[in-house]
């Protein structure tokens, strides 16, 4: 967690402070004070002090700290990490990857937000009983934000690919979350609370919202057409790899689309995709709806983009 | 120019990552290679043993059957009716040849005794003992049997349990059983897949542990709603209770459960006991379905902690569904067997070999799962297996069957049970909510392994010494048929035939076997701890009262020593405490032991 916060005390004033000028009235004084302007000093004063202590976080954080105290959270409750080593393994081997070519590609050191995340995701969602699907899962991640580019934008967000590409390649050693934290109502609960708050401060709400919606009324699509009752057809997204999935990966800045209709869009193309997965019985649905859909939707607005700076100059200059 | 050689560079290390990851996966596990082309012979040669189905020529001719449960549950029957072929070892006429026990599960289906006939033949004497009919309508179907001298008359008693009534039959000098559930002290009803007979408190009498899977309050014939399923695939907590009944003598059973700590509501599948911790009093591992296995501390007979966790063994949720126990180093330890799922690309567990860490013991004992490394890891949908040394080389080999449903060879329910698995505890715990599996496989048509120990790791040779069948595994026991010092294998099957293989071992290797009696122990000398010495080398193996899937093997103990051993001295722990060492005994044969006074 980055803060720069200390305790304060409510009475004590912090630190630098200046002391406060005793409060000057208009009785038995030969200055004569305006009240409101007094009032307003305060104000100022009180804000001033408020704004230096103010407790912030960078935005880009707090994706990170979310996911591992959803992690800390479950583990404590119910020891949900197969291995901690594992885990670990896959955070660090991921941080070390961007690392290296974040400094290799760019010159610079790269902030290591988005790799973490990488990594826990990967240590979370991949299931295998051996060490190394954990260090390959996450160096394919890593390695595919940094080559699988076009116009200077990654178009798959890494983690999906990783645990997609292994899901693919290597299903005789991995396989993926679908039951861990219990399986219980609370923690469950809690997460969408929590999750659907913290992406709501990140505006990024509208895309967890759209899916679930789709992914709801595609599950009754399913039952009519399958005759499962809908509480089978809703079961997975009531697990918590599904929370993952919504909170961390479709809603990824890096590798969604910039405008909020085709972020909407692209949301219930997932969940359209996944159902045509599901119909045809894939169990890892999720993942390879978003692994299809997400580049094409990405693809469809670089090339917009780049269509319409094209045109740019000859519109009229605007007045 | 130089971001060009660095992106260049990254694709082709981004390249070598993905094919690494399609390689990797795709390396051959350890399996012994090809069938040798010169027959029986150079199987012989190449393994040092081979295996021959002679189930008919023996004369055994059993087919397991189902239970049809209640009609709610119609829809996802060869799911839940899925287990209940269980077999056993027993001389129950001390004849000095082991005889065989093979359970049914269908609603009046009939249970098998098979008597050894010493000329290779084996009789179904059951029904003339009394011991066939067992599963009346109403009293629920049967999941396995155990066999153990409750009485100390000389004569191994039968303990049946069942998802219904738990079953008492006193061995009547091998001339037939007695029922004596009703005075016995047993439950009227437990939905039971695990039980054992061992001496907790060694006083010198049998008690019994059993084992709950589903709730002991659910009638599966009679269901008052579908509400009958694990609430989480990896965390369930509401299945059956547990039970450990004290044997006080005459016949009766008291439930000391509560008293002595052993409370569990997890699904348990397996169960065995031994001692794990060098204290001299047998602990108890139980390997669970839909949650982590636990490690029982048995505090001197008078409680019993669950150290799961703190051992190493209890920290994993998966689907175990089997234990067993073998000195698999040679160095008079045990290490534990404990069987789960692999699914390709679906569920990918992996079977769990639990090494005891080198310097630990007591309650500081730690185990390490070295399955992969030592080649046991992958078994399919795991069940039942045992250790037992097939080619009397002087290591333990590792048998297991695997399978779970059979039917259609184009369809599978993988997915739609992934589906609900995943699913919050309210969805999941219902029956209702689990799809239809019609005529789809699960997890079925899988290829038995046989693991022989090569020092450093196993090789699956099954194939290869003649074990091809695929049907659905569930039981496997082992114990020299034909007495002949050679462990031989039966194996029990969900819905299909018991099958008897006759194992051919080389003759080059030499072998020990022996049988106990106890006298201030149990008779049946449960927990007698038997470490032969040869070689510079030694090996541990237990008496138990029941390990594997739902199985026992013969109580006789079987050494393979390997070509021209040297044997040092043999060291008998009996149950009560006493130290036993002999010297001096012929090699390839079996020793009769009876405790000392």
């Amino acid at each position: 967690m980055s803060t720069d916060a200390q305790p304060i005390s409510p009475t004590a004033a912090p630190p630098g402070t200046p002391p406060p000028t005793p409060p000057r009235t208009t009785e038995g004084s030969a200055e004569c004070v305006n009240p409101e302007v007094v009032e307003a000093e305060v104000h100022a004063r009180v804000e001033a002090v408020k704004e230096r202590w103010r407790f912030r976080i960078n935005q880009q954080y707090i994706a990170p700290i979310f996911i591992t105290c959803i992690l800390l959270g479950a583990h404590i409750s119910e020891r949900v990490l197969e291995s901690p080593e594992k885990t670990a393994l896959a955070i660090l081997s991921a941080m070390a990857a961007e690392l290296v070519l974040g400094r290799l590609f760019t010159g610079k050191w790269p902030q290591m937000a988005s790799a973490y995340i990488t990594g826990i995701s990967v240590g979370i969602l991949v299931r295998s009983p051996y060490y190394w699907p954990y260090i390959l899962c996450s160096l394919i991640s890593i390695t595919s934000k940094y080559v699988l580019r076009v116009k200077a934008r990654h178009i798959w967000n890494p983690s999906n690919f990783g645990i997609a590409a292994m899901l693919f390649l290597a299903p005789a050693a991995v396989a993926s979350l679908s039951i861990q934290f219990g399986n219980s109502i609370r923690p469950m609960v809690i997460i969408w609370i929590l999750g659907s708050f913290i992406i709501w401060r990140l505006k990024r709400l509208h895309i967890c919202a759209t899916y679930v919606a789709s992914f709801l009324a595609f599950a009754g699509l399913r039952t009519l057409i399958l005759h499962d009752t809908y509480w089978t057809e809703i079961a997975p997204i009531t697990g918590p790899m599904y929370q993952l999935f919504i909170f961390f990966m479709i809603t990824d800045p890096k590798t969604t689309v910039k405008s909020k209709t085709g972020q909407v869009a692209t949301a219930f193309c997932v969940a359209a995709m996944e159902c045509v997965f599901r119909l045809m019985q894939s169990v890892h649905a999720p993942y390879f709806a978003l692994f299809v859909v997400g580049p094409i939707a990405n693809l469809i607005e670089i090339y917009w983009t780049a269509r319409k700076r094209k045109s740019g100059p000859s519109e009229p200059p605007r007045s | 120019m130089q971001s060009g050689i660095v992106r260049a560079g990254a694709t082709i290390i981004f390249a070598g990552l993905l094919a690494t990851a399609a390689i990797v996966s795709r390396l051959p596990k350890s399996n012994g290679g090809a069938a040798p082309a010169g027959g029986s012979g150079e199987t012989l040669k190449r393994y040092g043993f081979a295996l021959e189905d002679v189930t008919r020529k023996a004369g055994i001719e059993f087919v397991h059957q189902a239970p049809t449960l209640d009609p709610a549950l119609n829809h996802i029957m060869p799911e839940v009716a899925s287990m209940g072929a269980a077999v056993s070892v027993v001389d129950f006429d001390r004849d000095g040849w082991p005889d065989l026990y093979v359970t049914n599960s269908s609603e009046g289906g009939k249970n098998r005794l098979y008597h050894n006939l010493h000329n290779g033949n084996f009789e179904d004497v059951a029904e003339k003992m009394g011991v066939a009919d067992v599963s009346q309508p109403g009293t629920g179907v049967c999941m396995g049997a155990i066999w153990g001298d409750y009485d100390n008359d000389g004569y191994e008693d039968l303990f049946l349990y069942k998802w219904g009534r738990p079953e008492l039959f006193h061995n009547d000098r091998g001339r037939g059983f007695t029922r004596v559930t009703e005075q016995s002290g047993l439950p009227k009803w437990v939905n039971a897949n695990s039980a054992v007979w061992f001496d907790y408190d060694r006083d010198g009498r049998l008690d019994l542990f059993l084992g709950g899977y589903y709730s002991e309050a659910i009638d599966l014939w009679h269901l008052k709603n579908t509400r009958i399923m694990p609430e989480s695939f990896e965390y369930a907590r509401n299945g059956g209770r547990k039970y450990l009944f004290r044997n006080v003598g005459g016949g009766h059973f008291v439930d000391v459960t509560d008293q002595v700590g052993l409370q569990s509501r997890r699904w348990a599948l397996a169960a065995a006991a031994a001692d794990l911790r060098g204290t001299g009093y047998p602990d108890l591992v139980i390997a669970n379905d839909y949650g982590v296995s636990e490690f029982f501390a048995n505090d001197h007979g008078r409680r019993f902690r669950e150290i799961g966790a703190a051992t190493g063994i209890g920290y994993q949720p998966k689907s175990g569904m089997n234990v067993a126990f073998g000195d698999i180093n040679n160095q008079g330890r045990f290490a534990i067997y404990v069987s789960n799922i692999t699914e390709q690309g679906v569920l990918v567990q992996g079977n769990n070999l639990w090494v005891p860490r080198e310097g630990t013991t007591g309650d500081q004992v730690h185990y390490d799962n070295l399955a992969d490394a030592m080649g046991v890891e992958q078994g399919g949908w795991s069940f039942g297996a045992q250790f037992g040394d097939l080619n009397n080389d002087g290591r333990l080999d590792l048998m297991l069957t695997n399978g779970y449903v059979s039917a259609s060879r184009d369809e599978n329910y993988w997915y739609d049970f992934a589906k609900v698995a995943g699913g919050n505890s309210a969805i999941i715990s219902d029956a209702a909510n689990w799809p239809p599996i019609g005529n789809r496989s699960h997890g079925g048509y899988q290829q038995k392994c046989a693991w022989i120990n090569t020092g450093d790791r196993f090789i699956n040779v099954a194939p290869m010494v003649g074990l091809t069948e695929t049907y659905d595994g569930r039981s496997v026991a082992l114990a020299d048929f034909w007495n002949r010092g050679v462990l031989d294998v039966a194996m029990a099957h969900q819905k299909g035939p018991l099958l008897l293989f006759r194992n051919s071992v080389s003759p080059d290797n030499a072998w020990i076997e022996f049988e106990l009696e106890g006298s201030a122990s149990n008779r049946s000398a449960i927990g007698a701890a038997v470490r032969v010495f040869w070689n510079g080398q030694q090996q541990l193996q237990e008496v138990s009262g029941g390990s594997g899937f739902c199985s026992e093997n013969d109580r006789r103990l079987h050494f393979g020593l390997g070509k021209d051993p040297r044997l040092e001295k043999v060291v008998v722990r009996w149950p009560s405490g006493k130290e036993q060492t002999l010297t001096g005994l012929g090699l390839r044969k079996l020793h009769h032991l009876k405790e000392p006074a």
